[in-house]
């Protein structure tokens, strides 16, 4: 099944040509028939959104409809960005981002290193099935049980907390204690899931550089060092540049799930606010902007890191 | 991982090793079983906190108490419509898109699947596709639920490059015996591609079962809730959706609202628990890693 080359196309005459085209086509007609059901898709619901992007630059009305709206051009942008809440949402989405880079981005490598030295398979299975668990699990199932344990109302931690230092601390609503708990979910959920694609690194190494090693004298620390680290780099790598498109992006469902009105002020990001200005309050070319700025950093970020990377000689993943 | 020098301090290090993977194991697991004590839990040790994972007393109170209003019950309904006709959805979009893409010699492959993988690096947003959901007049309706994640691009990928990687001259051989071009697919590919597709199913329906944010979005009607958005109302803003119960019996003492929220929770877990080891007998081989979400 050769393409068309140009070299063929200059050799057969234009109406030779438009036979072939036209022969290809009806031999694979059902093809296309498949096909199209699923172009349809990516079409009206990929592609037609991204054009909506353009509703940034309107003052989109429901009633008057995308058609006859009137264009504003960079008008939501000025607004948005000369709001305080624009501020707020920075750092809060930063900051969050940031405990997630320190706290969480780590903890799958240590893991996974950790879970290597064991040479017991039963027992590395068995911790390996349990801690893959809470991957599957909803973030609504997280957060609900975040909140049967942390309430105040019978609780599982304040009941302990009430029993050995007499008093209770509300986690939900408190505002200092929302980044930690958020982080901690995030870990309890994806830590071990995060795992595999390191043990998969692991795994491939070859048993003959530790024996080597070892003849050599090298100790564990310094097999650790000289082989196993060197083995994942690449990979931490690429996971550390994909983490930096999602600097911008919180996690939708779980920030949205744990906050309330009480600690809104730390709690409120950019993928909530788009939300709740859009969504509940119905300012849609404003949110659109909001959203817009959003995943254009985004993807400005990864393409960044990306070049940033390679340029320290390391492979990208574009 | 080969043999070792078996030094002191190796093996210290191996068992206090083996020690804190074991503790971070049973700390992922502990919840789990502490929600589901507590479902079973009567209203006296639940407030006065006399167990931890073994109640001394089991009490089904929780579990009648919420099957006995419909609010639930139509709620696990609509999760398992949507879970079941979204998969479906799912198999047969991401197939009979992945086939024809699969064929080499096709006329415009290419830019289809430049179109797809231009999908993945970049998105309309939350806003325009909701609006374009609300313009198809898809609102309140499942179709919300499981149109627009029809197609995943991650797993459209995954298969395409399976039917690909199919033997072509089990096709050929098909295809000299008089086999048309969807008998090829129906008679010959699926067949041996059942296994992948299992995979995708079960991944696919997790994800629907987990889904919230699109119920978020796109339904308004309470009575169309799917369980998570009913799970946030009753555990989050501790609205006990049963209010008819106690309406009908006055004589009803309603089991301690903690334990009614444990065992909804039980509920909403519990199916995702019972296909775990299926899921985990793939993604051991390490084939599917960041495809759930998709």
């Amino acid at each position: 099944m050769e393409r068309l080359t140009a070299h063929d196309r200059v050799a057969a005459s234009r109406s030779e040509y438009r036979a072939t085209v036209l022969r290809r086509l009806k031999r694979d007609k059902w093809m296309y028939v498949l096909l199209a059901p699923g172009v349809l898709y990516f079409l009206v619901f990929k592609y037609v959104p991204m054009w909506g992007i353009l509703l940034a630059f309107q003052n989109y009305q429901p009633f008057t409809g995308f058609w006859r709206s009137e264009w504003v051009g960079f008008e939501h942008f000025r607004l948005f960005f000369g709001n305080p809440d624009f501020f707020m949402l920075l750092r809060n989405t930063l900051i969050l981002s940031l405990y997630n880079l320190i706290f969480f981005f780590p903890a799958p490598i240590v893991l996974a290193l950790l879970l290597n030295e064991v040479r017991l398979a039963l027992f590395k299975r068995t911790v390996q099935t349990l801690i893959y668990v809470p991957h599957f699990i909803s973030m609504v199932i997280v957060a609900s049980i975040s909140y049967v344990f942390l309430t105040t109302e019978g609780g599982f931690v304040n009941e302990l907390l009430q029993q050995y230092t007499g008093r209770k601390i509300d986690f939900l609503t408190s505002p200092d204690w929302f980044r930690p708990m958020i982080v901690l979910q995030t870990i309890w959920k994806e830590c071990g899931w995060g795992t595999i694609i390191f043990l998969a690194a692991l795994a491939s190494v070859d048993v003959e550089q530790y024996e080597a090693a070892i003849v050599d004298g090298a100790n564990r620390w310094r097999q650790l060092w000289h082989i196993t680290l060197p083995s994942i780099r690449s990979t931490i790598i690429i996971l550390l540049i994909l983490r930096m498109g999602d600097i911008l992006e919180n996690g939708f469902e779980q920030i949205y799930l744990m906050s309330n009105a009480l600690n809104r002020q730390v709690a409120e990001v950019f993928d909530t606010y788009v939300y709740t200005v859009g969504i509940t309050q119905g300012a849609f070319s404003y949110s659109t902007a909001v959203g817009l700025f959003k995943s254009t950093v985004g993807v400005i970020l990864v393409l960044g890191s990306n070049w940033l990377a390679k340029k320290f000689g390391q492979t990208g993943i574009y | 991982m080969g043999k070792r020098y078996r030094t002191f301090g190796g093996t210290v290090f191996d068992v206090c090793n083996h020690a804190f993977l074991a503790l971070f194991a049973i700390l992922t697991i502990v919840p789990f079983l502490y929600v589901l004590a507590g479902s079973f839990a009567t209203d006296t040790e639940l407030t006065q906190r006399a167990f931890f994972l073994f109640p001394k007393k089991v009490s089904f109170g929780a579990y009648s108490f919420i099957f006995s209003t419909d609010t639930i019950i139509r709620s696990i309904g609509v999760s398992v419509y949507i879970t079941v006709v979204g998969t479906l959805t799912n198999l047969l979009f991401t197939v009979t898109m992945a086939y024809p893409l699969a064929r080499r010699g096709l006329m415009g492959r290419n830019t289809v699947l430049n179109l797809v993988i231009f999908s993945m690096l970049f998105g309309g947003g939350m806003i325009p596709t909701y609006l374009v959901v609300k313009g198809l007049g898809l609102l309140d309706t499942y179709w919300a639920l499981i149109l627009p994640g029809a197609i995943s691009a991650f797993n459209l990928i995954i298969v395409k490059n399976f039917f690909q990687e199919l033997p072509p001259e089990l096709e050929e051989a098909a295809r000299i015996d008089g086999c048309s071009e969807p008998g090829l697919l129906w008679r010959i590919v699926l067949p041996l591609s059942k296994p992948v597709l299992a995979t995708f199913a079960l991944f696919y329906a997790v994800g629907h079962w987990n889904n919230f944010f699109s119920a978020l979005l796109y339904i308004n009607d309470p009575s169309k809730w799917p369980l998570q958005v009913m799970l946030r109302q009753i555990v989050l803003l501790s609205q006990t959706a049963a209010g008819n119960a106690s309406e009908m019996d006055p004589n009803f003492v309603p089991p301690p609202e903690q334990s009614i929220k444990m065992a909804v929770i039980v509920v909403g877990t519990l199916p995702i628990l019972m296909v775990y080891p299926f899921l985990q007998k793939h993604f051991a081989k390490g084939v599917l890693i960041g495809s759930v979400k998709g």
